[in-house]
């Protein structure tokens, strides 16, 4: 299996120190410092590396968007159309989330509690999307559900291929997250709690669900992330029409096209609040699993 | 384990198979069967063309150009961040998966906001040095490396968290300097995880759509990478060609996900 092309894991072995505490918490105001001379160096040249390649590039976003003021950025999120954008992109990711949220967790209790011929078939097809260029992605949904599809449906250029595109570029991220934890859930509790005269219902309730809960969580916050800043898939399969189907980043293309960097950057700088809320949010989980595992 | 009932199991089951096979499996076959809707002909005259040679081997200049970037980069941070106690190593450990998370338009305008000729912080800089990063190869490279920074790291941290350095300190006390404990202990060690690292990151690289399309001018020949001219071509009514180029993406990335599906299983006995 492939989290890693979805970045849809939840690491309870990330990086530790040999004692195994996370450095920073026990001593915060003196982090300990173990680097040699040439650790040093290689430190040193792969941090100019990765300023110049990430992070001036994404200082220069919030940079120009603030170089304008709070007035013009409030403009820009004031623009009618920008504005039916950015609703359509938070609409549709949230709908597409709740849709993974019991897709996800439905297609994960399959994979590991189920048995059927061509599991290991449905288990890779999961990956496609990952792997997939979005641009194709985008064509190979025209091919089902644009114009002449063999259902007889055309959805192109509606507001349901905003979903269908979201669907599909999200769909391994929660199966990817909850399906080791199901893997790794301790049988001993459930047969427990059924000889003690719980329902079927009343263990997935009280208690595979609040294991999953985490999981779920962390896949969700991923899912929608990638929803929100989705652009490739929607070139090609939505025709991008004002006030209808143009999401956020097709907006900002539009902006970046005309020149307009200001204006691109201010969009920008909102999608990549998000971007750094999820990156939040999944740490504070990470954190939770890892202080109760 | 607690069984669910016979009716409730082949609910679900078909639930699961059903919604994989209408968003997934029956589109990525129909993309199949419509490249080879009249015969290999289709395929073979949209690969005789040279705009399209042209644009599959930008896409693998600049694909290969971003793994070999990655593979460094990742190799030397995974270990720094793993192996060494730093200020700022929570901090930096984050941010190495902001990538996953950012838009890929917004990481083309990142990038053209910093290295475009006109106005951008070191553009002007470095035109005069008569080195063109936007609208060039290096602005593609840039953006594609990007996108897949965190993919080759993800795979080689837990690893490397895991087999612990034992080895590593057991190999410096009996004399071996840095570079041998490198390629003779550590190495071979997270060698699988620097295969699946860098299949990763080659599928991410030769797919990447938005933030190439934002520091390339889409010119044939010199800027236009594959993906883009899939856009290309389907907007100029040759459908057919497109499918044909899209055919081929789609072939390189499912390769790669087998790769990754046979090989793994076989380490992690």
């Amino acid at each position: 299996m492939s989290t890693a092309l979805s970045g849809a894991t939840i690491d309870t072995t990330g990086p530790v120190s040999p004692q195994g505490r996370r450095p920073g918490r026990a001593k915060r105001t003196t982090p300990r410092n173990t680097l040699t001379g040439g650790a040093g160096l290689g430190l040193g040249i792969t941090m100019l590396w990765f300023s110049l390649l990430v992070l001036l590039p994404l200082s220069a976003i919030v940079a120009r968007a603030a170089a304008g003021g709070w007035d013009s950025y409030l403009d820009v999120l004031r623009n009618d159309q920008t504005w039916a954008a950015v609703l359509l992109t938070v609409r549709s990711a949230a709908i597409v989330t709740l849709i993974n949220i019991v897709m996800g967790t439905v297609i994960a209790w399959v994979l590991v509690r189920d048995r059927f011929p061509g599991k290991a078939i449905l288990n890779v097809i999961i990956d496609v999307p990952f792997a997939l260029p979005t641009i194709v992605a985008g064509l190979v949904l025209l091919a089902l559900y644009g114009p002449n599809s063999p259902l007889g449906l055309n959805w192109a250029f509606t507001e349901t291929s905003v979903l269908l595109a979201f669907a599909f570029v999200t769909l391994p991220f929660i199966v990817r997250t909850v399906q080791p934890v199901l893997e790794e859930l301790d049988a001993d509790v459930e047969e427990a709690a059924a000889s003690l005269g719980a329902s079927r219902l009343t263990i997935f309730r009280r208690i595979i669900l609040p294991s999953l809960f985490p999981a779920i969580i962390a896949g969700a916050t991923l899912s929608f992330a990638r929803a929100i800043s989705e652009f490739g898939s929607l070139v090609l399969l939505s025709g991008s029409r004002p006030f209808e189907t143009e999401v956020a980043s097709v907006r900002i293309l539009s902006f970046i096209e005309n020149g307009s960097y200001a204006t691109a950057a201010a969009l920008a700088s909102v999608l990549l609040a998000v971007a750094l809320a999820v990156i939040v949010v999944l740490d504070i989980v990470q954190r939770r699993v890892a202080r109760r595992g | 384990m607690v069984e669910v009932s016979t009716p409730t199991r082949w609910a679900l089951r078909l639930l699961a198979v059903g919604y994989v096979f209408f968003l997934v499996a029956w589109p990525t076959g129909l993309l199949a069967f419509r490249t080879f809707e009249e015969g290999t002909a289709n395929l073979l005259d949209t690969l005789r063309e040279p705009d399209v040679q042209a644009a599959l081997q930008l896409t693998g200049k600049v694909a290969l150009l971003a793994v070999l970037i990655n593979l460094l980069f990742g190799v030397t941070i995974s270990i720094l961040l793993v192996r060494y106690e730093f200020p700022g190593k929570r901090l930096l450990s984050a941010l190495i998966d902001l990538p996953l998370s950012v838009s890929p338009v917004v990481v083309g305008l990142a990038l053209v906001l910093v290295y475009n000729s006109r106005d951008g912080w070191f553009g002007p800089t470095l035109e005069e040095n008569s080195v063109q990063v936007i609208f060039s190869t290096p602005g593609l490279v840039m953006a594609t490396t990007f996108v897949a920074l965190p993919l080759v790291i993800r795979e080689i941290v837990p690893v490397l968290t895991e087999i612990g350095d034992d080895q590593e300190q057991a190999a410096r006390s009996l004399g071996a300097s840095a570079p041998q404990t490198f390629w003779r202990i550590t190495l071979p060690s997270i060698k699988w995880a620097v295969v699946y690292g860098v299949v990763l990151a080659t599928a991410r690289s030769v797919g990447e759509f938005g933030a190439v399309k934002v520091v390339s001018n889409n010119i044939s020949g010199k800027t236009q990478t594959a993906t883009l001219m899939v856009e290309e071509k389907y907007q100029n009514f040759a459908q057919d060609q497109a499918y044909a180029i899209a055919f081929l993406l789609v072939l390189v990335s499912i390769a790669c996900l087998v790769t990754v599906a046979l090989l793994r299983p076989k380490t992690e006995e």
